[in-house]
């Protein structure tokens, strides 16, 4: 691996690609050694496309085309274990067939790249967009980073696999897309040369790996002992992903001039409201925000991209200014006092003396259409709240009740 | 470098054990000595891959492991899948200069429950995709490492904590699933069954599963003293009553099509009775109450047409 340079631009291809078909495309360029994957909607054509470019001889993987989810990342954590650069997709019920094996994974310490398209679960069974797999997987011990665009999944997948196997961090990483509205949506996508991305990522260097000459156990049973420890140090290893993120961060905007930062601040800094959500309805906010603001209104964004680990300290001092922050965001959690992106920020806020009053959304569950008036709605909503002093715990919007 | 499988006693003292003293498995378990045979066929570098179960949880007490080669567990279901993306893996590695062995074999271990049951999905994937991996199951008849539960490799007229024998019920009353035939179904190129009992046949049919090109299944009977309620000290002669009496025969299935009977099954005269078998354990205890009578009978009729199925495959009279 050599210094990272500047890609020039005759050397950067454009074309018009899903958001499955540039994951695709970045894992193509990723020099996979192992992808076990079944197919399920919408992330499908991340597979299909793949094992496309497996057909015609363009990658050097094995694919191995599992018979279920579980068995995915089964294949992907032996893969793994052996030293394999590997990866997966899924999403819904596929990842919640998976849900066993994930905790395996991150406790294994297996930088295994697993791209989703995010997408309700059963039941009713729906194949739409929302955020209830991958929220639901919120422990499992994955990083989890949420995108907005399809270069931003191409470029978060390539990054990605540097953050998860660096000896520091060695866990694994759901890089993820909204379903259908990303997934199979057409955007335009500026591609790195192969070998760019090559030089960028270098070979995996596994720190311990399955090898008959230094024989090693993986997975033992560990109880009352030495589990708690096993945890410890997981969690300890997730505290170390923003030092690495911004490291490996720092060398792709050298390459390519593009960085997205663990959130995207959009008009904030005198911001009175400021709306916190992540994936598609970032974009829809941003569009939002700037009608909002022709009319006077003092309102941003901050768009999430890192769920996990949560950016605690950063999202407290990004936001602390603001008169309210309201959250949007495409997941119930039944009987829940709120939801859990508002969860995640109301305990980042809870210690601050004078703290923004935060009011919570749930909108969007099973792809139903969050168009920009329903985020202005919210924002509305919010105005009132802050003259009454006082806001729900949460509220779904755009739901017949 | 390949080396002999040992199947001389002299032979069999020189080669290095793949298990160390100090597990912590039951006194008279019969998966210890499976894995020791196991370890007598190996040719050269190998990993393991293993399910959860007795085995997995008294060999790998963290901080400690029995096991001398590089092993792995991931969970109850999935070992098939495990060493699917682990000989992959290592293939791959090695055309692109980053593996140096030249050549590494792949064992995945389950129990009956982890292979007749929760992992079969797992397993059937596994052999429909042809990986080079040697699956083996020791089969000790029930759910023993969670407390004795019924399987599908449970025998009928078997007492479980979830098929007890009672008023009304005669322990498990479905058959047992005929796994090593489901298996070969998928044109496996090579299963075999065996049994620690006879360890020249184990240890020769352990290699050779090892040599076929793809994927290849053991089936391994493996006594268990505390859940079959037998004396400690006979685990081996079980293993042996198991054959005679026909509830695990000795045989080897080509490429699904062709059946082989071993020879120690080959040699018998005739089988056994199943009383024979049933009293020396305390789970069939019951089965000798006057009211199971008719159902025993059954069952002495089922394994006797069972027998002579098999010996129709295996083209014997």
């Amino acid at each position: 691996m050599t210094a990272v340079k500047r890609v020039p631009k005759d050397q950067i291809t454009i074309e018009g690609l899903t958001g499955d078909a540039a994951i695709a495309h970045a894992l193509k360029q990723c020099d996979l050694d192992v992808l076990a994957a079944y197919p399920i909607t919408p992330q499908t054509i991340i597979v299909e496309d793949y094992q496309k470019f497996a057909a015609d001889g363009e990658v050097h993987c094995r694919v191995i085309p599992v018979e279920s989810e579980h068995s995915a990342m089964s294949a992907c954590v032996g893969a793994s274990a052996v030293g394999a650069r590997v990866a997966t997709a899924s999403a819904s019920a596929g990842l919640a067939l998976m849900w066993e094996i994930l905790y395996c994974a991150s406790s294994m310490r297996m930088p295994i790249i697993f791209t989703v398209a995010n997408r309700a679960l059963s039941g009713p069974i729906n194949i739409h967009n929302d955020w209830s797999d991958t929220y639901g997987a919120r422990d499992s011990g994955f990083i989890q980073i949420y995108t907005q665009s399809c270069q931003e999944a191409y470029d978060t997948t390539i990054m990605a696999f540097k953050i998860a196997e660096d000896h520091k961090v060695l866990l694994p990483i759901m890089v993820c897309i909204d379903g259908f509205i990303l997934s199979h949506n057409v955007e335009r996508v500026e591609m790195l040369p192969t070998e760019a991305v090559e030089n960028f990522l270098g070979v995996r260097d596994p720190f311990i790996k399955l090898d008959p000459d230094n024989p090693i156990t993986m997975g033992p049973l560990a109880l009352t002992d030495y589990y708690f420890e096993f945890k410890e140090q997981q969690d300890e290893a997730m505290y170390a992903v923003p030092e690495v993120f911004a490291k490996v961060e720092a060398d792709f905007e050298k390459m390519t001039g593009r960085k997205y930062g663990m959130f995207e601040e959009y008009k904030i800094d005198d911001a009175e409201i400021i709306i916190f959500t992540h994936s598609t309805p970032g974009g829809t906010a941003k569009a939002a925000v700037d009608v909002l603001r022709e009319k006077g209104e003092k309102v941003g964004v901050l768009r999430l991209r890192m769920f996990r680990p949560f950016p605690t300290k950063e999202i407290v001092e990004a936001v602390k200014h603001a008169k309210a922050v309201v959250v949007f965001e495409k997941c119930r959690s039944f009987g829940a006092p709120s939801n859990p992106l508002a969860l995640e920020l109301r305990t980042a806020l809870y210690d601050l003396e004078k703290r923004p009053m935060v009011v919570d959304f749930v909108i969007g569950l099973g792809g139903r259409d969050c168009p920009p008036t329903t985020i202005v709605e919210g924002y509305e909503k919010t105005k009132e709240y802050l003259k009454k002093g006082k806001a729900p715990l949460f509220e779904t919007l755009g739901v017949r009740k | 470098m390949t080396e002999p499988a040992a199947l001389k006693l002299k032979d069999m003292l020189k080669k290095p054990e793949i298990l160390t003293s100090g597990h912590r498995m039951c006194a008279g378990c019969a998966a210890p000595t499976i894995v020791k045979l196991m370890g007598m066929a190996l040719r050269g570098p190998t990993i393991v891959c293993e399910v959860t179960g007795c085995l997995e949880v008294a060999t790998t007490i963290y901080p400690y492991t029995a096991w001398k080669l590089p092993w792995i567990h991931v969970a109850f279901e999935n070992a098939a899948a495990v060493a699917s993306g682990v000989i992959e893996a290592v293939d791959v590695m090695r055309e692109k200069g980053r593996w140096s062995k030249e050549h590494v074999d792949v064992i995945a271990i389950g129990g009956d429950g982890g292979t007749f049951d929760i992992g079969f999905g797992a397993i059937s994937g596994m052999l429909e995709r042809g990986h080079d991996i040697v699956y083996m199951c020791y089969d000790n008849g029930a759910y023993q490492n969670t407390g004795i539960q019924r399987s599908g490799g449970t025998f009928p007229g078997q007492e479980t904590t979830t098929s007890w024998a009672g008023k009304v019920s005669p322990g498990k009353e479905q058959r047992k699933k005929p796994l090593a035939e489901i298996v070969a179904a998928h044109r496996t190129p090579y299963v075999a069954t065996v049994n620690p009992y006879h360890h020249r046949d184990f240890i020769t049919k352990f290699r050779n599963a090892l040599e076929v090109e793809g994927p290849a299944f053991i089936h391994a009977f493996s006594p268990c003293p505390r859940g079959w309620r037998s004396q400690t000290g006979k685990s081996m002669e079980l293993a042996k009553l198991a054959m005679e009496v026909g509830l695990h025969p000795l045989y080897e299935i080509f490429n699904g099509i062709e059946y082989k009977m071993s020879g120690p099954s080959r040699r018998l005269k005739e089988l056994r009775p199943l009383d024979d078998y049933w009293k020396t354990q305390g789970q069939f205890k019951h089965l000798f109450k006057p009211e199971w009578a008719d159902f025993k009978k059954g069952l002495q009729e089922q394994v006797n047409a069972d027998w002579e199925i098999l010996k129709k495959k295996c083209g014997i009279e």
